[in-house]
């Protein structure tokens, strides 16, 4: 091997292993009343990467995904311990703005959910509520970028005008995905994005994924694990409350270490 | 939680499984008669051993398949995915086996019928340990038995040794009788082939030990 790759690829290790995460959860733990649905998790979050939670329906994915962005605070009789850090900062320190927090960390849903409006509207909406921009050229760079980025401006630079609802599913998510984008993320939360799409549209999201992760965090929630496989950096394994076993995504598919990963992913699970 | 539960992986699997017992039964008896054919200077043997050989072929072909149209469609993942993974590299082995047994016919046919140069004392000895490994090779596999796998690595060294030792007797001879060289080649021909049965079953080896702890390493290096 020429000794300037040698030199480069111990550099690049170096780089990755000094890499700080872009978020970092502590000890989290949170209570919906009494019953505890996540114990004691501690994860780190690399930035620029893929990182996907798997687990049995109920072992709290959806729940430690809502955690990140401060979602579940809106749900009554809800209590969280820990700490979540984004970028080194406390996500819960009472001076924290939300608005400005979800902003920097996006969320999409299992289901897209489009507003009824037009798809030019749709992306607009963030950057208009958050009062991103008052020009229209500007308004329109960034809905032309954000679509673009999404993988959706070929199919609608000419209707933006028609009502998003008109679009098929997998056109749908890639909308909702353009509107997180719109408002500049540093994070994206995705709980299930592809499980409302067949399989064209899964293969395009998941290729928007990668594409994505070059340039932002991405946090995905799946309940099919070849796609975990597929498309992650990173891989967690949440069971019942708590994160079993958390490692490079080719370690976990071929060789995890504890016996609950083992039997979730070869489907031996009873 | 139950680890008990019997997937469609499961069932295809056992199925190759059977199928890869039946190939290490076929090499078996490959072994087996290439040295018969030895012993007996039997021709019609060793030619059969050679044709034989063309069925060993097709079947490490049929399990190559079936392992690849498993992958294709269960997607198995960790020791499922190890598992599949090592038959389709014990097939490649055994096959390579059978094709050392056609070796020693081959060079039985080659011999003619020239009287044997000594009797056959080692290399019969060479075989057995080579029938023995290979069985205990596929039913640790089986098992999923890494410690018995690891301990027919070290049968390996007894197969090196024993060819060592016929290797130095031969060279002996050869040096004290100019005119044995021939007959004497032909019989380091059939113990290099038998030496090499012994490699390839600690390849064997070497996958068994990584199906059942995900440790990839050499063995007897
Ligand atoms: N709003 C809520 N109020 C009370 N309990 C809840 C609430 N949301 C979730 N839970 C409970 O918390 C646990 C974790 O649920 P969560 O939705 O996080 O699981 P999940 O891993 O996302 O499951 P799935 O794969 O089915 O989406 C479950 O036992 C669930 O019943
Ligand atoms: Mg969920």
């Amino acid at each position: 091997m020429k000794l300037w790759v040698v030199f480069w690829c111990t550099m690049r290790q170096m780089v990755n292993q000094v890499q700080s995460p872009k978020m970092f959860i502590q000890e989290l733990d949170f209570y919906y009343g009494s019953v505890r649905a996540l114990s004691s998790i501690s994860i780190g979050i690399l930035e620029r990467q893929v990182t996907a939670l798997i687990g049995p329906s109920g072992c709290g994915k959806t729940t430690f995904l809502r955690c990140l962005n401060r979602m579940n605070d809106t749900i009554p009789n809800t209590r969280l311990e820990g700490k979540v850090y984004l970028d080194g900062e406390d996500i819960y320190h009472p001076s924290v703005d939300v608005v400005d927090l979800r902003q920097r960390i996006g969320m999409v849903f299992q289901k897209p959910n489009p507003f009824p409006q037009s798809v030019f509207d749709n992306v607009a909406f963030g950057p208009r509520v958050l009062g991103l921009t008052r020009e229209r050229e500007e308004l329109d760079a960034i809905v032309e970028r954000s679509l673009q980025r999404a993988a959706l401006w070929e199919e609608v630079k000419d209707h933006l005008n028609t009502d998003a609802m008109e679009l098929s599913l997998g056109e749908q998510q890639r909308l909702c995905i353009a509107r997180v984008l719109a408002v500049e993320p540093e994070v994206i939360l995705m709980d299930e994005p592809t499980s409302a799409l067949d399989p064209i549209a899964t293969m395009q999201i998941e290729g928007l994924m990668r594409d994505l992760s070059e340039r932002y965090t991405i946090v995905v929630v799946t309940h099919n694990m070849q796609q975990a496989a597929r498309v992650s950096d990173k891989t967690g394994l949440f069971w019942l409350g708590e994160l079993v076993e958390f490692n490079d995504t080719a370690m976990i598919f071929t060789r995890p270490k504890e016996q609950r990963t083992e039997a979730y992913i070869t489907g031996r699970v009873g | 939680m139950s680890h008990s539960l019997w997937t469609t992986f499961d069932r295809e699997f056992a199925q190759i499984q059977e199928s890869l017992l039946q190939m290490g039964l076929m090499v078996d008896q490959a072994i087996a008669l290439s040295l018969e054919s030895l012993q007996n200077r039997d021709h019609a043997l060793a030619k059969q051993v050679i044709d034989d050989d063309e069925e060993i072929n097709a079947i490490r072909f049929k399990i190559e398949d079936a392992c690849l149209a498993l992958i294709a469609t269960q997607q198995p993942a960790a020791s499922d995915l190890r598992s599949v993974v090592a038959v389709i590299t014990i097939v490649i082995n055994m096959e390579r086996m059978a094709d050392h047994a056609a070796g020693i016919a081959k060079t039985v046919i080659l011999m003619g019928d020239e009287p044997l140069l000594k009797p056959l004392i080692d290399i019969p000895r060479m075989v057995r340990l080579a029938q023995e490994m290979l069985g205990e090779v596929l039913q640790a596999f089986v098992d999923n038995d890494a410690d018995t796998a690891q301990a027919i690595a070290d049968r390996d060294d007894e197969m090196d040794h024993l060819y060592q030792a016929i290797f130095e007797e031969l060279l002996e001879i050869m040096a004290d009788k100019p005119d044995s060289i021939e007959r004497a080649t032909y019989l380091l021909w059939c113990a290099h082939n038998l030496e090499r049965i012994g490699d390839r079953v600690t390849n064997i080896a070497e996958r068994v030990i990584f199906v059942s702890t995900g440790d990839m390493r050499e063995l007897n290096v």
